[in-house]
Order: C-alpha cells, then sequence, then structure tokens
C-alpha cells in the first residue's frame, strides 16, 4: 500500500516538477493539475520534463481563481484520476507546487501504514476557528459571494453588508455541518471515494458552489459525513498570517524544518536553492517515523505575526509610528519622576541612588541641560545632554531614554523650572511613576539670593506651572501611577511615602529605609512665605506653614514607620 | 500637481544627460536595478558594486556628474553598467533628482528599483542569507510598492581622516560605530512621510540648529511605476502612498538601513572641494558645518557609540525590523 499525491500547480513548474519527481521516483504516484491560465508552453515543458515517468500523470485542467470552486473541482478531479490509476493507493495526499517533502516517503508511508484508516484533514466547527479573513466564518456557508474578494473588494464587502442587512440565509443541505481548515489533507481511499462517488454529490457540489474559499470547507465538511477516524490536523506544515498570506520558507530556515518533523512544507520560496538541493537529495529512512512537531516554526510566525500586530512597545522608528493613543505601550518600560523632591532634600539622587536598583538622573528637562546620572553628558544610544537637541523633540528625548536603557529601571527628578512639554506625555503613560511633593519649588527661591521682587514674580510664575501640572495629574485622563502630597504633609512624615515609592520601583529588594534624606534647612520658611503673601502674591500649593512654627528637620527615624510599637 | 511639475522637470533635465553606454537592452523584465548619480567616487566604486551584485542587483544605471578621477572610464568598461554622464548643475537639477526621475521613469516602470548613493549600503532582513529578490518576492506577495532604509551614518574611531580608505575595502571595517539611538522623528503631514533626524551629525554638527540637521529617512527600494516621481532626494516619493511605510496603529513594518559610509577618508579634501562648488542641499549649509568642526580633526566616536555587527543587531536595537518577515 502505499500514498499518492495531488498537486495543484500554478507557478515555478520547474520545482512542482522536481518534487513530482522526487515522490514518483520514491514509488508514490503523482497527479498534477495545472491551473489552465498557465500558459501552454511552460505546461507542455513541464509535461516534457516529467515524461520518462509513468506514474505521473496530468488531471483535466482548470482556471483557478482563489476563493471560488474551481479549486475544489481541480481537486476532486486529481483525486478521482489517482484512485481510478492507482489502485495500490490507500492515502491520498493533496499538495501544492510549492510544496517541499521533508522526509523520506518511505517513512511517510510507514506513518500511513501505522494508521490506515485515519483521515489527516483539519476540520473545525466554524464557531472554533478565529482565524477566518474577513471575519466570515459561519456566513461562508449562508451567504452569496458572486463578487471577487481580491479583484471586487468594494463590490464584495457591500453585497456582504446588504445580504446581511435584509437577512439572507442560505438552507445548508441536511446532515452537513460546515467545518473549516486547511485545504491541505491526506484522506484515505475509503473516505475520498465516499465524498467523490456519494449520489447526493451533485446536491453538494451545488452547495459549494456558492460557499466562499470552498476549498477550505468542501473536503473539510463532507469528510465529517464519511470518515471513520479523523485526526483533525494537516501533515502539511503551513503557516498563515494575519492577512490569510502563507508565511514562505527560505534556506535559512533549514535546521528548522529539518528538526520539525513534518512531512511536507509548504510554501517554500521557488529560488531557495539549498532546501531543494538538500530535502530532495535521497536519504534513507529512519525508523520509527518521528511525530510531526512543528512547534518552534509555529513560535516563529506567531513572533513575526504580533510583531507586525503589536510591535515592540514604546519603540518608535522607521516602520513604527503609532498614532496618539494606539501606541501599545507609550515607553518600554517603567520609570520614576521625583517632582520637588529634589529642592527639599539636599543631595536627593544621591540618597535614592543607594535604595533603589536604577538609574538615578538629575534634572533630565532642566534648562541648561539634561542632567544624566553621574554628570555624564552623553547616555546610552549616543543621546546628548544639549538642551538644544532635547527640546528640539522632548517626547523623542523621553522615549528614546527609555528605550536606550532596556532593563535598567530610570528615574529623574522635575520641577516647574524645567521643560514641561512632556506633562501630559507622562501624565498619561501607564509605565510612568510620578511622585510630586507640591510646592517644593519653594525652597530654593526661600534660600536664594536675590533681589524679593524678582523671587516674588518667580515663585507666581513656578506656581502657575505647577497648578497646571497638577491638573493634568488630577484630570481623569491619568494613566500614571501619581501620589501627590503638599510640602507641609510630605515634612511631616517623609519616612512613610518614600517607603511606598521605593517598594513600589523594587518590589523585591524589601529593604528598610534606615536613613531618611537629609532635609534642608527651613527655618524661617514661614516667614517667607509670609512675605510673599504681604507682597501680594499668594502662595497656595505648599500646604500650611505657619510663621514662627518653622518645621524642623525631624531627627532620622529608623525603619518600619508604621510599626506599631 | 507637485508631481506634475517634478515629472516635467525630469523630462527637461533629460537633454542634459548624455549617454556615454547604453547596455539597458540587456535587462530583463525581472530584474532588480540600481539607480545611482556619483561625481569621483572611482576608489568606492570596486567595492560599492561587488557589494550590490552580491545582493542580486542585475543592472546599474549610474549618472556620472563631471567625474574627473576616472570613475568614467571604470564605469564604462563595467558589463552591468549603463553610464550617462552631465556636466550640468547637481544643484539645478534637484541634486540629482530630475535625472534619476527621468531614467526612472524611462528604465525603471515595471522593475523594482533601489536608488542610493556610492556612498550607501543598503541592510534588510536577512540579507546575509537572502538575496534582494527574496525580499522583493516577498513585498509583491503583500502588494508592497515601497520599502523604507534609514539612513545610519556610520563612523571610525579617532579622527575621521585617520586611516585612509583602501581600494576594495569594505568602508565598514574603518568606519565600523554608529549611533544607536538618539533619532527624533515627527510626521510630515503634507507628504505622510516620517522625517527622521539625529545620529553623529546632528550632535555633532548641529547641536546649535537642531531643525537644520540632515534628514535621515529614505525610501530607496521601490517597485517603480510610470508616474512615480523622488520629490526630495529619495527622502520622500510621489504619490504620497508611497510614503506610508510605517504602521501607525502600533504594529512594526518591515524596514532596512541604508549604513552611511560618509565619514571616511580622504573626507577633509571632499567637504573643501564641495564647498568650492557649493552645489549642495540648502547652500551646502551640511558642508559648512563639517568644514567648521572638520579643522579640529573631530571624533565622532564616543564610549556609547556602537560597533556595527550585522542586520540583527540594529534590529534588535529598533532601527529597522522584520515586520512579519520570518
Amino acid at each position: 500500500m502505499t500514498v499518492g499525491f495531488v498537486m495543484m500547480c500554478h507557478t515555478a513548474l520547474h520545482r512542482a516538477a522536481q518534487v513530482a519527481r522526487y515522490w514518483a521516483e520514491s514509488g508514490a504516484p503523482v497527479v498534477i493539475h495545472v491551473d489552465a491560465r498557465v500558459p501552454s508552453k511552460e505546461y507542455s515543458a513541464l509535461g516534457k520534463s516529467l515524461a520518462d515517468l509513468d506514474t505521473v500523470s496530468f488531471s483535466k485542467r482548470y482556471k483557478c481563481e482563489w476563493g471560488t470552486f474551481s479549486l475544489v473541482a481541480a481537486a476532486q478531479s486529481g483525486a478521482e484520476q489517482l484512485l481510478a490509476r492507482h489502485a495500490d493507493v490507500r492515502h491520498v495526499f493533496l499538495a501544492s507546487g510549492s510544496c517541499l517533502p521533508l522526509r523520506p516517503v518511505e517513512e511517510l508511508v510507514d506513518y500511513l501504514d501505522a494508521r490506515p484508516h485515519t483521515d489527516f484533514i483539519e476540520s473545525v466547527t466554524t464557531a472554533e476557528v478565529g482565524w477566518t479573513v474577513g471575519g466570515i466564518d459561519m456566513e461562508r456557508f449562508t451567504l452569496r459571494f458572486p463578487f471577487s474578494w481580491k479583484k471586487q473588494r468594494r463590490l464584495f464587502d457591500r453585497y456582504v453588508d446588504f445580504q446581511r442587512r435584509i437577512g439572507v440565509k442560505r438552507r445548508l443541505p441536511d446532515g452537513l455541518v460546515p467545518h473549516l481548515g486547511s485545504q491541505w489533507w491526506c484522506l484515505t481511499r475509503q473516505t475520498l471515494s465516499a465524498i467523490l462517488e456519494d449520489p447526493d454529490r451533485p446536491m453538494y457540489d451545488r452547495f459549494f458552489k456558492r460557499v466562499w474559499i470552498p476549498d477550505e470547507s468542501y473536503f473539510q465538511s463532507l469528510a465529517r459525513l464519511y470518515a471513520t477516524s479523523i485526526e483533525s490536523r494537516s501533515l502539511t506544515l503551513s503557516k498563515f498570517d494575519y492577512q490569510g498570506k502563507p508565511h514562505i520558507f527560505y534556506d535559512d530556515h533549514l535546521q528548522l524544518l529539518r528538526r520539525s518533523d513534518c512531512f511536507v512544507a509548504r510554501k517554500i520560496w521557488p529560488k531557495a536553492d539549498r532546501l531543494y538541493a538538500t530535502f530532495l537529495a535521497p536519504r534513507p529512512a529512519v525508523s520509527p517515523p518521528a511525530e510531526p512537531n512543528p512547534a518552534k516554526i509555529d513560535r516563529l510566525f506567531s513572533k513575526a505575526v504580533e510583531r507586525r500586530t503589536k510591535g515592540r512597545p514604546g519603540l518608535y522608528m522607521q516602520s513604527r509610528f503609532p498614532r496618539q493613543d494606539q501606541e501599545n505601550g507609550k515607553t518600554s518600560a517603567p520609570y520614576s519622576v521625583f517632582q520637588g523632591f529634589s529642592d527639599l532634600f539636599e543631595n536627593f539622587e544621591g540618597w535614592l541612588a543607594k535604595y533603589v536598583v536604577a538609574r538615578v538622573h538629575g534634572h533630565l528637562f532642566g534648562h541648561d541641560r539634561a542632567e544624566f546620572a553621574g554628570g555624564e553628558t552623553m547616555f546610552n544610544g549616543c543621546l546628548s545632554d544639549s538642551a538644544r537637541l532635547r527640546d528640539y523633540n522632548p517626547r523623542g528625548f523621553l522615549t528614546n531614554l527609555i528605550w536606550n536603557a532596556r532593563g535598567e529601571r530610570q528615574c529623574f527628578m522635575y520641577s516647574p523650572r524645567d521643560n514641561q512639554s512632556i506633562d501630559w506625555f507622562t501624565a498619561t503613560d501607564p509605565n510612568a511613576q510620578i511622585s510630586v511633593i507640591s510646592g517644593a519649588w519653594a525652597v530654593p527661591l526661600f534660600r536664594s539670593n536675590r533681589n524679593f521682587r524678582d523671587i516674588r514674580r518667580e515663585a507666581a510664575r513656578l506656581q502657575r506651572i505647577e497648578t497646571y501640572h497638577l491638573d493634568i495629574l488630577r484630570s481623569m485622563y491619568v494613566k500614571a501611577r501619581v501620589r501627590i502630597w503638599t510640602m507641609a504633609d510630605f515634612i511631616e512624615n517623609p519616612m512613610e511615602p518614600l517607603q511606598t515609592i521605593i517598594d513600589e520601583i523594587s518590589p523585591r529588594s524589601a529593604r528598610r529605609l534606615t536613613e531618611a534624606p537629609q532635609m534642608v534647612d527651613l527655618t524661617g520658611f514661614g516667614q517667607f512665605l509670609q512675605n510673599l503673601k504681604n507682597q501680594g502674591m499668594q502662595p497656595r500649593l505648599m500646604g500650611d506653614f505657619p510663621v514662627g512654627d518653622d518645621p524642623q528637620p525631624k531627627h532620622t527615624r529608623r525603619g518600619r514607620p508604621y510599626l506599631v510599637k | 500637481m507637485e508631481r506634475r511639475r517634478r515629472q516635467l522637470r525630469a523630462f527637461r533635465k533629460r537633454r542634459e544627460l548624455r549617454i556615454v553606454i547604453d547596455r539597458t537592452k540587456a535587462i530583463a523584465p525581472s530584474d532588480i536595478l540600481a539607480f545611482v548619480t556619483l561625481r569621483n567616487e572611482r576608489i568606492r566604486l570596486p567595492y560599492f558594486l561587488r557589494y550590490y551584485r552580491n545582493l542580486g542587483i542585475k543592472h546599474f544605471l549610474i549618472v556620472d556628474n563631471g567625474s574627473d578621477d576616472g570613475s568614467d572610464a571604470y564605469l564604462e568598461a563595467q558589463e552591468d553598467v549603463s553610464l550617462w554622464s552631465t556636466g550640468a548643475s547637481y544643484k539645478a537639477s534637484s541634486f540629482g533628482v530630475d535625472w534619476l526621475n527621468h531614467l526612472l521613469r524611462h528604465y525603471g516602470t515595471g522593475h523594482w528599483t533601489l536608488t542610493v548613493d556610492p556612498d550607501e549600503f543598503f541592510v534588510y532582513p536577512f540579507c546575509d542569507t537572502r538575496p534582494i529578490e527574496a525580499l522583493t518576492d516577498w513585498l509583491d506577495t503583500y502588494d508592497i510598492r515601497s520599502f523604507p532604509a534609514m539612513l545610519i551614518d556610520m563612523y571610525p574611531k579617532g579622527p575621521i581622516d585617520a586611516v585612509p580608505y583602501r581600494e576594495g575595502q569594505n568602508p565598514f571595517e574603518i568606519a565600523s560605530w554608529f549611533d544607536a539611538g538618539n533619532y527624533t522623528i515627527a510626521r510630515n503631514w503634507y507628504f505622510q512621510n516620517l522625517w527622521i533626524q539625529g545620529g553623529p551629525r546632528a550632535r555633532m554638527f548641529f547641536s546649535k540648529t537642531p531643525e537644520a540637521a540632515p534628514s535621515l529617512n529614505k525610501i530607496p527600494l521601490v517597485k517603480w511605476e510610470r508616474d512615480f516621481v523622488f520629490a526630495s532626494s529619495t527622502h520622500m516619493l510621489l504619490p504620497r502612498g508611497l510614503n506610508m511605510v510605517y504602521d501607525e496603529w502600533g504594529g512594526e513594518k518591515a524596514s532596512g538601513c541604508l549604513l552611511h559610509a560618509k565619514f571616511l577618508s580622504p573626507l577633509t579634501a571632499k567637504v573643501a572641494e564641495e564647498m568650492k562648488r557649493r552645489e549642495h542641499y540648502a547652500g551646502s549649509r551640511e558642508y559648512a558645518a563639517y568644514q567648521e568642526t572638520l579643522s579640529a580633526e573631530p571624533d565622532l566616536w564616543t564610549k556609547w557609540s556602537e560597533k556595527y555587527i550585522n542586520w540583527r543587531q540594529l534590529e534588535i536595537l529598533g532601527l529597522m525590523s522584520k515586520g512579519n518577515w520570518a
């Protein structure tokens, strides 16, 4: 008993000829169907090149258009011819001209001999498939499709819409349960002849002639009526991408294909010389035959589809430039923004760097330059600290920084004195952790040696900026993890909020804070605020600082602030 | 309108081209063609031609803009080169675009065409294992007509003129470094293309005027049709739909890179000559900036520079993408 092949060819006929020869010489008869649109010159050349093989024959030619019944008709006549001419064939394998056998025919024959009554045909009920083109599954059977999907797309879509609206529903032939699946199958003589010789076949054919893409449903549905044992999978390794186009195999897939242990793969690039040379070379059969295992290839292709549809989060590049809110990740990794901390504490960056596993920058959006960690003038990816370059595209600067430092969390200081153009971007970025001590911008002013009039003006400006920023951070569009304290509240008990923030940055380190950052000397701050008020400026954001009751830098409280002693 | 204007310009400028050797009869219908304008690139040509022949380019259509270093004679002797020459102004022909638009329309129609400069080396996904035909066949199955490749400026470690380039040598043995992550992108809503700037040129020569930094976005590989035109070098094309080479919904389309071997000796001499000719874009401001900085023997290299390995590295860094090609 042996296996016979029906080959459906329309391009790269010389490759099809090579494969047909390989199968025929290994003892498997082949029936070739050549698309009627192939020029007769090429067709006769193919015939001539295979003339010396008496187990290779050609079936009646149909003009095959994608998505139409012609493909089924071609498969039917090819299969009929194969069954009629080669009585020793038990399994019929439907293949295409761009298929390539990955294992010797003997191994396939052994494999099928061990499963003499099994039909290998992927056959899934319409409710369970998730891969249909155009989102049409059950409607493939119940609507009519007189227009070509490829050439008359608009008419096609409109007519489908129209039918949906008026509620067209074709009646299915009795007993038929629509199934879908890969059009590459391997059926037993019993099942196949039952389908082909069924007295009701004209009725089924008539029905499927009006079904869309019947080559994915004709045999798949009818096999369910006759088969005794269906293995719902294809022996042909064939992967489709999200647009329903088959993935193509090239020379560099050689090892992957070899290790897949699949019997036949498609689609092979016709110029993949090495693949054809390797797999069509005579090889001894291995016994016992291994089970096909396409998992690795599956993974490769599903990753490719994911890259094409979802992309790498936070990446902006020449072929991925998402519209706003379509980013699938505005940035590539979580990061932290600290506003007001560096004003309130001496060397806050240095302190923070001790407690978190992260790169702690200064004011990245500072007026004069981007203050990279360690005072560097350049960062990963040759990102320059020039304020000019940064301000040319601040958002790009931020996304580049986060992308370039993949694998390392970034923290940076922020203040109303800095470039504000990333405010909405960070507020709506789920990767951002934004902590604000409001009003802390007044501390450097308080400690500065400037004329009070300038101070007042600057204070008013910064208050306006921060108020706007806080409005953004309190809006309903915020996706970032935002925490806001007034300066007065924060000073009251700095350890608890700091511990929370740091736990969130490095959740696993579980290190307790042992020392608080050194707070700047605020003696006279209340009076300073009162002076501002007296001058007609109303400082609102820092909370309550009564005159004379100056906050004292708290003695460092040891660890676990919420522990009840 | 803009397209018609470009076509007309190309048509007028065709008279400036004098054919030196015409081997276009040898072009087969499925051949992938390269279109090049150049001037005084003799020393770089052998490697350039070898590189693209290896990728599977079948014919080179080259405009020689008044070379006097023997480039023309060398090219004339190559079996797969058709050569035109012109003494006319590079600037007046929209920096060579008019000439190439004419040749593309005439010879490129129906072919996959690669339009590059002699110092640009096209890198695409799997270029080390698959010929360029594999890429164009794949693009054909998706009816994709244009393929982007961003310009990556490559530079050596140390002063640019320190190590001389030898004829036939891979330029990236010397200029093997590049900037990995300082590119900024803006969208040009009118032409639909992305405007990419950055890299060593932006940070070295244009840190005061970033908006003047050179554009790095390019679309060199196009399945040419009669009514296509390049609007501004190979940065953008008309009709505008051809510029939509990027995904807007979060996914990645396939893309490549053009490795740019510009910062390679003898650069200082070349810059001096180009400044004298003043035939480059925007009053040769780019060259003016180079001259200013080059006199101080600058080192474009930094400790954050990335050393070029292969296309996979560029893909991991996010400078190009395989898209759904696997």
